[in-house]
């Protein structure tokens, strides 16, 4: 499923204008600047700590903010209370009402607006079937399933027609098929509902998935902000590059250097040159070349190559039935590199070991310093 | 900073405005009167009112009296005692709940244990003294069943009945927090020393009850500290030789009208075990310090 | 049979804690004045002759008004500190929370002489209103404990849906946090109500000429002949106890049911 992005020149909904946040001494929030678009579905990404939840909750009103302004659809936050803001949230721990029945909670935002019996119903039944729940509405809440939760909170959240629906690590709490199936859901009701979703979360891969733009959080600040390609293929830190999927580094030293290029010796590949846009900032762990696991291509014998090759040995092997991801030494390197390789039915896997070629692309590789 | 306003400034808020009426109420009707007694027993007794010209007198009478200090000494002795044989009695039992008992029943063991202790204290102390009087249940049972011929008199108005009486009315004080460290122990901790080689019996030793010991110690002050405040008990079941301290205050209170005395005895039982609490609670330390 | 000796010995516990409370109805209806072994035959007289004692149902009367009124403020005040200690932090928590909590392992003479002291020393004269006062002290460390694990027990993201679903922080604790605490509070009710009922010491030190029932039970303990009677007031008393202290536990248990929580134990 290829997520359908809005475009650059969508509306804002939300702007977020240096944003600090002290809990006491504790500086959480660092000057956040951004803007989510209306109708995206935005990810806040980051370690346990980094103040995502943290940003979220200003959204929804939660947390006040120390510094900074936050606006949604154009409208400064500062004094307006949580109850008072377009936004809904699904809860970490989903926070159903246990006293209440499903249809109570799904209901209960709407209990403000005085609506005749059969309308509220009419609406609570409509919600519920939106999240696949339909006629569940007098069960006790207490007795339902973690996903069937899941789907209560959605449908107590979006039956008030939020602008933005804000989602606190939704997922965290489900098995993995359980969490997978509801991804696909989810990403279905944004487009259903057409709403600004923003989802916190500390899984990389959920965020790749899910989400049109992502928001990379490091201790309080956004490292990085963009789509999930781009996130993924061209990291502006080795932080965030270690953040998210697998990211090898060899060593190198510079060696000349201009305005659009700059050129290195890097252990294994020998001569490198890098135009701006492939380089990217070390956060002080030296200068290194980076590139991701498919990248290199492992060769079979006789299987010929139309670009640069090296020699490397087999050192470890991790069969996963799709795939193999090789551990492999590159001749005048000091450390091992890992690779990944589809395996195709009736090649077999390398042994460890094995000597082999590898192939690769200059244009694939990150330069950090 | 202007927009710091709805941040940790309204929680505290929040806090401090819940806390208010009952941190106030405690203050007015719990600290200031212990502050106060504090300085009765430092003012002096006259006939009929009381002179406020500060003295040590009633610390000297209460320290040096030999009636006094004698009952003070026996009320901590009796209240080492009574909190000995609780704490020992009522550990089992915490262990059986704990260990032995199916967790849905758990709370019904529990509620039972605790049930006696909410019912009318004063009846049940009357009813120690029919059970262990002269003609008690007690000597009438051992009569009958011919271990005795003649009734056993050290049971009732001693120290002895004290203790039995007490041991029996702070049961739950004990057993309780006794059983919420055993719950807490992670069951496969145990098998983690079995496995490792130990007998049931060891592991008990080495893991069991090293990790119960903050229970044992919450048990130890929570009993120790009432008991030897306790009045009823050596009221109606103690006699003339098992009077404590409660006893001696209230008399000088209620009786011979000597506040003055009377708060310099209750602070000093008070500040008596104080002391003895702390160092309770510095040799024990190294096991209450333990894990999580 | 699981636990063996642990078994055996902890009903033999048991037997030990409720010996007392058998023997009262025993002699509750036994014909007898004295109270001793052997039993003199079954009589329903001392219930009777209860109705007729005159100073009694003074007592008694006094006694209701205290524990209602003790149970009442103790529960109020209990909401608030556990509310406060559970949800909100706040400088000198510690320490306050401490001191409110103090009484319950402060010997009663001492709360009841140190009261007297202040009472006496502004002025104020015994009463009912004086026993309210120091009964309230004593049992609002129950009331917390109690309704603290009710609090604890509730996710507080519940209360921020109900905010984030536009309730006021009114109407939020209305609507959802009462609801769900509403056994605890019920169960805080009816413990301070049985403490209340049976305190002693206070009530003796701080009530004057105005006499509770214990107080009351206590005097007559003098007269060998009133024993009888008193005997039977005791298993009424005992009864009550242990019917509120059962549906307190009722509602404690449906308290923790509703809220999804795991029962840990008692109350304490």
């Amino acid at each position: 499923m290829i997520p359908k992005t809005p475009p650059a020149s969508a509306p804002t909904m939300i702007e977020f204008r240096d944003v600090h946040k002290w809990y006491g001494d504790y500086h959480a929030l660092r000057g956040i600047n951004a803007t989510i678009r209306e109708g995206e579905f935005f990810s806040l990404l980051g370690p346990s700590g980094c103040g995502k939840t943290t940003l979220l909750r200003t959204i929804a009103g939660f947390e006040g903010i120390s510094e900074g302004v936050v606006l949604l659809d154009g409208r400064d936050m500062a004094d307006v209370p949580a109850n008072k803001r377009p936004t809904n949230m699904v809860f970490q721990s989903y926070a159903i009402f246990p006293h209440l029945t499903v249809a109570e909670n799904v209901g209960f935002g709407l209990r403000r607006q005085r609506l005749p019996k059969a309308e509220l119903a009419g609406k609570v039944e409509e919600a519920l079937t939106m999240v696949g729940l339909r006629g569940f509405g007098a069960r006790a809440a207490h007795a339902l399933s973690g996903g069937q939760r899941q789907r209560v909170a959605l449908a107590r959240a979006l039956i008030l027609k939020p602008k933005v629906l804000l989602l606190d690590e939704p997922l965290s709490a489900l098995d993995k098929k359980m969490r997978e199936q509801m991804q696909v859901e989810l990403i279905r009701l944004q487009r259903q509902v057409g709403i600004t979703f923003i989802l916190v979360t500390h899984d990389q891969e959920e965020a790749l998935v899910m989400s049109d733009r992502i928001a990379v959080m490091f201790e309080g600040q956004i490292a990085q902000l963009s789509d999930a390609e781009t996130l993924y293929r061209r990291p502006n830190s080795r932080k965030v590059a270690d953040f998210i999927g697998t990211m090898n580094f060899l060593p190198a030293t510079v060696l000349n250097e201009s305005d659009a290029v700059v050129e290195v010796e890097a252990e294994g590949f020998g001569r490198l040159s890098f135009g701006a846009d492939q380089v990217a900032d070390d956060g002080d762990a030296g200068t290194a070349i980076g590139f991701r696991p498919e990248i290199l291509t492992l060769l079979y014998e006789g299987q010929a190559w139309g670009d640069r090759e090296v020699s490397a040995v087999v050192e470890e092997v991790v069969y996963y039935g799709d795939m193999t991801y090789y551990d492999v030494r590159i001749d005048g390197s000091s450390k091992t590199v890992r690779l990944s390789a589809r395996n195709v039915f009736g090649r077999p896997v390398f042994d460890r070991g094995v000597r082999v070629r590898v192939g690769w692309n200059p244009g694939a590789l990150i330069l950090f310093r | 900073m202007a927009r710091r306003a709805k941040g940790a400034g309204a929680e505290t808020a929040g806090g401090l405005l819940l806390i208010a009426p009952p941190a106030i109420y405690a203050l007015l009707l719990l600290a200031a009167p212990l502050l106060l007694l504090l300085t009765y027993s430092f003012l002096t007794d006259g006939y009929l009112e009381i002179l406020r010209e500060f003295t040590w007198a009633n610390y000297s009478e209460a320290w040096t009296n030999p009636l006094y200090r004698g009952v003070m000494l026996r009320s901590l002795g009796v209240s080492a005692l009574v909190t000995a044989a609780t704490v020992l009695l009522a550990f089992p039992v915490a262990y059986f709940v704990s260990f032995h008992v199916d967790p849905a029943r758990k709370s019904t063991w529990l509620f039972l244990i605790t049930i006696p202790f909410w019912t009318s204290y004063l009846i049940r102390v009357f009813l120690w003294k029919v059970i262990l009087g002269y003609n008690g249940v007690m000597n009438a049972g051992l009569m009958k069943l011919g271990i005795i011929t003649e009734p056993l008199t050290f049971l009732l108005y001693n120290v002895n009945s004290v203790i039995i009486t007490l041991a029996h009315a702070y049961a739950p004080f004990a057993i309780l927090p006794i059983f919420v460290a055993l719950e807490k122990i992670d069951r496969s901790l145990l098998e983690a020393s079995q496995d490792l080689g130990e007998s049931k019996i060891v592991s008990f030793l080495r893991v069991t009850l090293p990790l119960a010991m903050p229970g044992v110690v919450a048990a130890v002050l929570i009993v120790f500290i009432p008991t030897i405040g306790d009045y009823v008990t050596p009221q109606l079941v103690g006699g003339p030789e098992g009077r404590m301290v409660a006893n001696l205050i209230q008399l000088q209170y209620l009786r011979l009208d000597n506040y003055p005395l009377g708060s310099a005895l209750a602070i000093s039982a008070m500040g008596i075990v104080a002391v003895i609490s702390l160092i309770f609670l510095l040799l024990t330390r190294r096991y209450i310090r333990g894990p999580k | 049979m699981k636990g063996g000796i642990f078994r055996i010995y902890t009903i033999a516990y048991l037997v030990f804690l409720y010996a007392p409370i058998i023997l009262l109805p025993i002699f509750a209806f036994n014909n007898a004045t004295v109270i001793a072994f052997p039993l003199q035959g079954f009589t329903t007289k001392w219930f009777t002759q209860m109705w007729s004692e005159p100073g009694l149902w003074p007592a008694l009367q006094n006694s209701l008004t205290v524990a209602i009124s003790t149970a009442i403020l103790s529960t109020v005040l209990g909401v608030l500190a556990a509310r406060a200690s559970t949800r909100y932090r706040f400088p000198g928590k510690a320490p306050v929370m401490g001191l409110i909590m103090l009484p319950l392992v402060l010997p009663e003479i001492i709360v009841a002489v140190s009261l007297l002291v202040v009472l006496l020393g502004i002025g104020v004269p015994l009463s009912i209103l004086t026993i309210i006062l120091g009964h309230v002290l004593m049992t609002t460390p129950f009331a917390i404990a109690i309704l603290s694990s009710a609090f604890q027990g509730l996710d507080r993201s519940l209360e921020e849906a109900a905010y984030d679903l536009g309730e006021t922080p009114v109407s939020a604790f209305r609507l959802v946090i009462l609801p769900l605490v509403m056994p605890g509070i019920i169960s805080s009710l009816l413990i301070s109500f049985t403490l209340s009922l049976d305190e002693f010491i206070i009530a003796f030190f701080l009530g004057g000429t105005h006499v509770t029932l214990p107080v009351y039970i206590f005097s007559q303990f003098r007269f060998p002949a009133a024993v009888p009677v008193i005997m039977a007031l005791g298993t009424l008393l005992v009864a009550l106890s242990v019917l509120l202290l059962t549906i307190a536990e009722y509602y404690r248990r449906r308290g923790i049911a509703k809220s999804g929580g795991k029962d840990t134990g008692g109350f304490i």
